[in-house]
């Protein structure tokens, strides 16, 4: 399996991180140990077999839409790294 | 009652001495406190510093205790455990203090809520001395990929305490806590439980709610006791356990059973037709220490004496128990660590100009190597192209897991296996090769991945005294065929090894004859 730096700049992007020059290629080589360790799965032989997703079969649980914790608004807001009256904020996402 | 025997109590033996009025909970709550924060206060890399804890709530605790002693002294039974001072993963929400799962991106989180087991565990009586150090997002087995330092090992400072509920268990261990709450994803309960002589459980999944609890691995995550006896957990598991609507994986209807357990009327009548399996393949892993294989059979003949069949039997699979895990839990990993985005609440990188860096900057900055390590991992498996190679493959192997220990449990009634390949190892000695640290979790992640229970329990002292532990994984809801069995053996064992306490670094605390 070929990790180059276009799949590791890839993956970075979908795990939303910020990687250095230095940790990508430290990350590059985590990955082609990790993953030829994996192809050991290989000897599997899963040929159509079921996926198992979860220990117990459960399809969807149910419960009432009730809104039962509306009166944490200030504590939730307690832990922004930011925020404006009622609002977290963020630096502004679209261009004007 | 001196101050250095109630340390070396079990949380069950303490509430006893709190109901019969012979010290208040607010006395016992001082000298845990006392000998939590002795510790707490040593600087940084004083390589004397167990660091159990990454905070200590003093005031809320003697609080909770003068209101708990009220409760007792006004004739109410709460629980067998009221009044007892005990230590919460960090990783599990409290309302006081902070919530940080040992990571830099939830420094100084204040959770405006408790988990369910904290309300739970409130309710009973219990009271929260502080929450336990970790691996950061609970992802290492040996505690030293937290935010707030490195825990040490009670029996022996130089070594690990395993992890990732290591600062739990080195809590207990060390008599800092008389009990604590860990979550177990891989191992993380039974493994520090192994290398610290203590009992942990790993109930089955869906027993015990996770609401409160930060995700890692949503179809393998677990909460559950680490303490000195299997009698403790019986009483820890009877309070936490039990339905609750705001997990929807919660399948139990009612919460455990255990009075005869916690009342300690078991007798050996109860195991005369128990059929145990060792699976023989497992001790002839590369790597498995001696002492391992040595003490682990032992146990196996003692069980022999207590009425049990005990059987010899391959196990297949094993090989793969690893990988499976790694895949799945990192995947749902990479899922559940994307809320961590700098924008409601944790860290948000003080260099970000625009919403992108708020995203990328905070969580590069906010996340350790080895979440960043598993994030990506879990990225790469679910991305289209190799979805069906690793991600949809290690399901399916999951599967053929499952049907493997489902076939061995027709058979025997418990499964008898090593915890841990080896001993607790020492500090930096696997850190730096991951693959390596994940092998230890090799007899570990199966029952993870299967959603079956398992206990570790002490079973004898290797090289340079080191505590082996012993795992008995069971069917379905069978934690009491487990507890009465690991009950029996800390009864009735020629050698009770879990009597045993830890002296290194533990100052003010003597063995107990």
């Amino acid at each position: 399996m070929k990790i180059d730096d276009k799949l590791i700049d890839y993956l970075a992007d979908l795990s939303r991180l910020e990687l250095s020059d230095e940790e990508k290629a430290a990350r590059a080589e985590d990955l082609r140990d990790i993953l030829t360790y994996m192809e050991k799965l290989n000897e599997v032989d899963t040929e159509g077999l079921p996926e198992m997703t979860h220990p117990f079969e459960k399809v969807n649980t149910f419960r009432a839409d009730e809104v039962l914790n509306s009166d944490n608004h200030e504590k939730l807001l307690e832990n922004a790294p930011e925020k404006r009256g009622d609002y977290f904020k963020v630096p502004r996402t679209v261009d004007e | 009652m001196s101050v250095v025997d109630i340390r070396g109590l079990t949380g069950f033996e303490l509430g006893k001495l709190i109901r019969e009025k012979k010290i208040s909970s607010p006395e016992a709550t001082k000298v845990f406190l006392a000998a939590a924060k002795a510790d707490f206060e040593k600087p940084t890399g004083d390589p004397t510093k167990i660091n159990a804890f990454v905070s200590i709530n003093e005031e809320e605790a003697l609080a909770a205790a003068a209101a708990v002693q009220k409760k007792i002294d006004a004739g109410e039974n709460l629980s067998p455990l009221a009044g007892v001072p005990m230590a919460v993963k960090d990783c599990i929400c409290t309302t006081e203090g902070t919530t940080t799962a040992a990571s830099k991106i939830l420094e100084g989180y204040r959770s405006p809520y408790d988990a369910t087991v904290t309300k739970k565990l409130k309710d009973a009586g219990a009271v929260i001395l502080g929450k336990a150090n970790m691996d950061e997002f609970a992802m290492g087995g040996s505690t030293e990929t937290s935010y707030y330092g490195i825990t040490r090992n009670p029996w022996d400072l130089s070594r690990v305490p395993g992890g990732s509920s290591g600062g739990s268990a080195a809590a207990v261990a060390a008599g800092f806590s008389p009990y604590a709450i860990g979550s177990d994803t891989g191992g993380s309960i039974r493994q520090p439980a192994s290398f610290c002589n203590l009992t942990g459980v790993k109930p089955t999944y869906g027993s015990i709610s996770r609401y409160g609890l930060l995700a890692y691995g949503s179809s393998l995550d677990q909460i559950g006791p680490l303490a000195k006896d299997a009698r403790d957990c019986a009483a820890i598991l009877s309070i936490i356990s039990g339905p609750d609507k705001n997990d929807s994986t919660s399948v139990i209807d009612k919460p455990f059973e255990f009075e005869d357990l916690i009342a300690g009327k078991t007798d050996r009548k109860d195991l005369k037709d128990l059929k145990i399996g060792v699976p023989e393949n497992y001790f002839d892993m590369p790597g498995m220490s001696d002492d391992v294989r040595y003490f682990v059979k032992s146990a196996a003949e003692a069980f022999k004496m207590t009425g049990a069949t005990v059987e010899r039997f391959e196990l297949p699979m094993i090989d793969y128990a690893v990988p499976t895990y790694l895949i799945i839990a990192c995947a749902e990993a990479s899922s559940n660590l994307s809320r961590y985005d700098g924008v409601k609440y944790g860290y948000r990188s003080a260099d970000a100009e625009n919403i992108h860096d708020v995203y990328y900057m905070s969580r590069n900055e906010g996340f350790g190597t080895e979440v960043k390590r598993r994030i990506i991992l879990g990225s790469f498996v679910l991305s289209s192209g190799y979805f069906d190679a690793y991600y949809k493959k290690a399901l399916q192997v999951r599967g053929l897991i499952k049907k493997t220990f489902d076939e061995a449990l027709e058979k025997y009634d418990v499964l008898l296996a090593p915890v841990c390949p080896t001993p607790a190892y020492e500090i930096g000695g696997q850190i730096k090769d991951p693959l390596a640290m994940y092998l230890g979790d090799i007899f570990t992640t199966s029952v993870n991945l299967t959603g079956l229970p398992a206990v570790a329990a002490p079973c004898g002292f290797g090289e340079n005294q080191l505590p082996i532990g012993m795992q008995l994984i069971g069917r379905a809801f069978s934690e009491k065929t487990l507890l009465t069995l690991v009950k029996n053996y800390q009864d009735f064992a020629p050698s009770p090894y879990h009597k045993e306490r830890a002296t290194a670094g533990v100052e003010g605390l003597e063995v107990r004859a």
